[in-house]
């Protein structure tokens, strides 16, 4: 495992010259060669793409022009992303082989910024999933214990930033599919307000709720890469008309005067080191001058029943689309009714068409109004909950999941009890709320934990300022983080 | 909701007919089981009373985006049939989809 280099360095170091971008980007191509057998963090590795884009910046460098934010650094991508020209799979068979005729705008902002696309991630097939076990192409193994899931559904993005095979990474998160494989993994994971990064050609799961956001090392390296990615997107027509996000000026402003919530819903059903952890993080922010008080949001409770509702009732609309027709997988039959069937049976994988299948029945004649319409107005009383607790308070906290990392096998045959391990992230995309996941010490089992802070929407200014107390104060054991 | 009737093998069958999946009798059983345990979950959404609370649909809500309309290069046509899994003369082509071919 190669040490952690920051992506502020790294970018600094190559735009002025002291290293080329692709010296930096050979180094981590030899890390993914050592290391991927094992972790299988990707499911392809764009090692041509990368040197051309590698070579592009240094000859930027070289004549003087401005290389960008991100200059020289290596980035990898969830494999939900479209990429033009480069297989984009969603870890399903449905899509095994598809090269999309477009770039995500994410994908064209990082190229803009000067990073270098290394590799797409696995994940849970079609973001599906709390442990990259759903998909169709083998499970990633989490770097800290190879037993271990990486957490998901980006789990591939977070065990690269974590085995050191790129400095940072991208992810989706629909209901905590960046923070809880973050904090599983041991790195920070963000998850912005919803419409502040474009969502252009990332393929929709629950497009209400589905954010792309960054994971890194750290949360200076979180911050740049959100800097670089958001921002108005015509494109994408629930993208916020606001001027692009400005953070990183303000993360060392500190704590001082604010006011946490420390949320009490959250340490119920939680494992008891998680919920040291969680106070132990509550007395760093004491100690950095803010106010800390427990908050009840009772509502969050009803989130994770309303979040399974919702969820597969937009994706079972989003997916209608793979039909066989225009990409894909086809399998041939009859007619083309049977076609659609077939082709949907072969490709789909079962945690796929379990989520089809619920949602379809939640949006159905005789259940639409008990279960789907009612899982909407349970959303604005999650978000009138919330309202409550940022008047009194800047910032609320928590643990990001219920547990460390769980044994590869140990709940994938327990669709209940793996959603479970949501139950803290979902909340947020309910609200369409900024949440980040930073590591905090480990457990005991040795294995990491990730405290969450969470926020009104747009106030990523503040979440990040306090995250940075966090980590600036997080407990380093056996000199790793 | 209060009193539902607990998911049959039967409702399952006839949902994934709706999604045009085809279960095979192990995932009718084995999804049958999992399904009505997510349901179950749901009943302490399903029996709130909510009629006076309003819906969200979309929590930062954003209405009528348009665009200038000024025109822009649309996909590449021969890009997007080169994904296509069967084509004919610039068409997706698909088995036939009403009963008796001409």
């Amino acid at each position: 495992m190669t040490a952690h280099r920051s992506a502020f360095g790294l970018a600094a170091s190559v735009r002025s010259g002291a290293e080329t971008a692709a010296e930096v980007l050979e180094g981590y191509l030899a890390a993914i060669d050592a290391g991927d057998g094992e972790i299988h963090a990707f499911n392809l590795v764009t090692r041509d793409e990368a040197r051309a884009a590698a070579a592009a910046v240094d000859r930027k460098v070289a004549s003087g022009e401005d290389p960008g934010l991100l200059a020289g650094v290596p980035v990898a991508l969830k494999d939900n992303m479209c990429t033009r020209g480069v297989p984009t799979t969603c870890s399903s068979r449905i899509l095994d082989g598809w090269c999309p005729p477009y770039d995500a705008t994410v994908v064209i902002r990082l190229r803009e910024a000067g990073a270098v696309m290394v590799g797409k991630t696995n994940m849970d097939e079609f973001a599906m999933g709390s442990s990259t076990e759903n998909s169709a192409f083998g499970t990633t193994r989490n770097p800290r214990d190879t037993t271990r899931v990486p957490g998901g559904s980006s789990g591939g993005s977070a065990a690269a930033v974590a085995a050191g095979f790129a400095p940072v990474a991208l992810g989706s998160d629909t209901g905590g599919s960046i923070r809880q494989p973050a904090a599983l993994c041991g790195v920070v994971g963000m998850k912005p307000t919803y419409g502040t990064v474009s969502r252009y050609g990332l393929v929709a799961f629950a497009s209400s709720l589905d954010q792309i956001g960054p994971f890194a090392a750290t949360v200076t390296d979180a911050a740049l890469v959100f800097e670089a990615i958001g921002g108005h997107d015509p494109a994408d027509s629930t993208s916020l008309d606001r001027p692009a996000p400005r953070v990183l000026s303000v993360l060392d402003e500190g704590m001082e005067g604010m006011t946490v919530g420390l949320l009490t819903e959250f340490l119920d059903g939680v494992d008891p080191d998680v919920v040291a952890r969680t106070r132990q993080a509550a007395e760093v922010c004491a100690a950095a001058g803010a106010r800390v008080e427990e908050i009840s949001v009772p509502e969050v409770r009803l989130g994770l029943s309303a979040y399974y509702l919702i969820a597969p009732a937009e994706a079972s609309s989003n997916l209608a689309r793979y039909d066989g027709v225009r990409f894909g997988l086809r399998v041939d039959a009859e007619d083309a009714n049977a076609m659609n069937t077939a082709t949907r049976s072969a490709g789909f994988g079962a945690e796929v068409k379990r989520r089809i299948m619920l949602g379809t029945y939640a949006l159905s004649a005789g259940y639409k109004d008990a279960y789907y319409d009612q899982a909407l107005r349970v959303r604005t009383r999650i978000i009138e909950g919330f309202d409550r607790a940022y008047r009194r308070c800047d910032v609320l906290l928590g643990p990001t999941a219920p547990t460390t990392a769980f044994s590869i096998g140990a709940k994938s045959n327990d669709p209940m009890s793996m959603y479970l391990s949501d139950v803290c992230t979902i909340p947020s995309n309910l609200a369409g709320h900024p949440a980040i996941s930073i590591p905090f010490g480990t457990g005991d089992d040795g294995l990491p934990i990730g405290v969450q802070l969470l926020a009104p929407a747009l106030a990523e200014n503040t979440l990040l300022r306090a995250a940075a107390v966090i980590e600036a104060a997080a407990p380093v054991e056996g000199g790793r983080r | 909701m209060a009193g539902a009737p607990r998911l049959t093998r039967d409702d399952v069958a006839h949902v994934a007919s709706l999604a045009r999946l085809h279960l095979t009798e192990e995932e009718l059983e084995l999804f049958t089981g999992q399904l009505a345990e997510v349901l179950d979950h749901a009943a302490d959404v399903a029996q709130l009373d909510l009629t006076d609370v309003p819906p969200t649909a979309h929590a930062m809500a954003v209405t009528n985006v348009l665009r200038p309309d000024t025109p822009a290069p649309s996909l590449d046509r021969e890009e997007v049939l080169a994904q296509a899994p069967s084509v004919e003369d610039h068409r997706f082509r698909v088995p036939r989809i009403l009963g008796e071919a001409p």
